[in-house]
């Protein structure tokens, strides 16, 4: 690939370009640190089940006739009801067991949504049409796409809207206490199983949110979301692991950084952006073993 | 009148260990009984019997109903509060998540806004940590959070377990003055497990005396501070 004459307003439209992908990768990061700070699992599950809540959707929009916005917000609920079934009948046997088991019981899961997506709807791509227009729109000279914004803005209020309900909440201070100190919790009053089948259920909704946001973008089909749960592991460790400000400062960092690289070191193009975007990674842990914005656990004895 | 706890032949185990072999005690409305022993006589393991973290066998009598077999949310709900060992905050919520946590089992919005502020009269430093992380408090204020905490979710027993432990003898007195107002003005009811028998027996009307799982001394407060044993053995005079 040649690079192209620099101008700005190419620029912008990459750095525009590149953060809306880079929402995507921070919601599913989201996600997933929501997980692993209410019952301490690594879900490798996270994009399959976005991939899975993605295709009811589109069957809603395409098979059923619904507008985008119905079944975006239907599917938002379905996806919330999946993830805490998901923590309640599964996780929760071995809720209590090693933590290698957990982290095989989410690859288990892995491979079962992906065979439900493939054996329900078939291994072929589909498209999956999305709230805004592909076409761009011209500011300043910058031509940029309404559905990059769209999705910026999107996935930017479902986190927003989120932080405040953990914020401002009785339930949201409730999942927050069951998650620092579950036996506290249940002196409360706290029904803290219910908590944790929550936590999986918002993080549901949330790969709900980044699945239905890049399927336009990418095409549906069932391996979609797999480059960006990888993506999406590499922000969340990019951020601290338990930081949730950190996965999303980390999703934008990783979709704006891979974009620019992509578009203008031509020898990196599109196929050695994932590398480069890892040895980055690498590069930023062995400085900051916790992450930019993590915090070094000390557990007083 | 009926009690408003009652456990008979209590017994509980931690996998094959005996912790309680048979208690029995009784608490009465607005009263405050002392919990005493040495360590690992089972005074912990008692409240935690009590407040369904431990499972047992034998009775436990709350409010004129069996729980012997009732989980810890829902005796919270019967208004059971249990400050526990280490006092059970939550260190990296602040002040004021903390004691909005006392509230959760709390359906009266309204009320509940007038207890937290009669929460903050009892403990007025409340109101200028209140955006503080809990971790960040002496272990003083912790103890006094911790109760402060209790007394918002309205109970109609609280247990307290060591609340002296790790403070300063004027903290400790400062806490029990606290239970002893709360007691006297409110008729609150306390069960309170203690090492400290002098301060314990000062401010308690009954305590019993727990040596490895079983009650060895009970009585009146007045009566077990000139009982030769526990003078010898818990007071050291």
């Amino acid at each position: 690939m040649l690079p192209l004459a620099f101008t700005w307003s190419d620029f912008f439209q990459q750095v525009v370009f590149g953060l809306a992908i880079g929402a995507v990768y921070a919601s599913l990061a989201l996600a997933i640190v929501l997980i692993y700070r209410t019952t301490h699992v690594v879900n490798f599950a996270q994009g399959e089940m976005a991939t899975f809540t993605t295709y009811i959707a589109c069957t809603l929009t395409a098979n059923h006739g619904w507008s985008f916005w119905p079944a975006f917000f239907a599917t938002i609920v379905i996806a919330f009801l999946l993830g805490a079934a998901t923590e309640r009948v599964i996780i929760r046997p071995f809720e209590r067991g090693d933590p290698l088991t957990l982290i095989l019981v989410t690859i288990a899961l892995f491979v079962i949504f992906n065979g439900l997506v493939q054996w329900i709807w078939g291994p072929e791509q589909k498209f999956f049409q999305g709230a805004f227009s592909p076409k761009p729109f011209t500011i300043g000279g910058v031509s940029i796409a309404h559905q990059d914004i769209g999705v910026i803005g999107v996935t930017l209020a479902t986190v927003v809207v989120l932080w405040l309900f953990f914020r401002f909440t009785k339930l949201g201070l409730a999942m927050r206490a069951a998650a620092i100190a579950p036996i506290a919790s249940r002196l409360m009053g706290v029904r803290v199983g219910w908590m944790y089948a929550a936590g999986w259920g918002f993080a549901a909704s949330l790969g709900a949110v980044s699945g239905m946001m890049v399927a336009p973008i990418i095409f549906l089909n069932p391996s979609m979301m797999q480059s960006v749960l990888v993506y999406a592991f590499a922000a969340a460790v990019l951020g601290g692991i338990e930081s949730p400000v950190g996965a999303v400062v980390g999703g934008l960092l990783l979709g704006l950084g891979t974009t620019l690289l992509g578009a203008y070191v031509s020898w990196i193009g599109v196929d050695l952006q994932l590398p480069v975007a890892f040895t980055v990674l690498i590069l930023v842990l062995l400085i900051r073993p916790a992450g930019l914005l993590g915090r070094h656990v000390v557990r007083r004895v | 009148m009926a009690p408003l706890l009652e456990l008979r032949g209590l017994q509980a185990r931690y996998g094959p260990i005996v912790a309680l072999h048979d208690v029995s005690l009784t608490v009465g409305e607005g009263e405050v009984v002392a919990l005493l022993g040495a360590n690992g006589a089972g005074k912990t393991t008692t409240l935690r019997a009590i407040s369904g973290l431990v499972s047992k066998t034998g009775e436990v009598v709350y409010a004129g109903s069996q729980v012997r077999r009732a989980t810890p949310e829902r005796l919270a709900r019967l208004g059971l509060a249990h400050v526990p060992e280490g006092r059970g905050l939550f260190p990296e919520l602040t002040v004021w998540e903390n004691l909005r946590m006392g509230a959760y089992v709390r359906r009266d919005r309204r009320r509940v806004k007038a207890d937290l502020d009669r929460a903050v009269e009892h403990f007025p430093w409340i109101l200028e940590r209140r955006n503080q992380h809990a971790a960040t408090l002496s272990g003083g204020e912790q103890q006094m959070l911790a109760v402060a905490r209790a007394l918002v979710a309205r109970p109609r027993l609280l247990m307290l377990d060591e609340p002296s432990l790790g403070l300063a003898p004027l903290v400790t007195q400062e806490v029990f003055r606290v239970v002893h107002e709360l007691n006297e003005q409110d008729g609150l009811t306390v069960l309170v497990v203690e090492q400290n028998a002098q301060i314990a027996l000062t401010v308690s009307h009954r305590a019993y005396v727990l040596e490895v799982g079983r009650v060895a001394v009970e009585g009146s407060s007045a009566e077990l501070r000139e009982h030769e044993g526990v003078r010898r053995s818990y007071l050291g005079y």
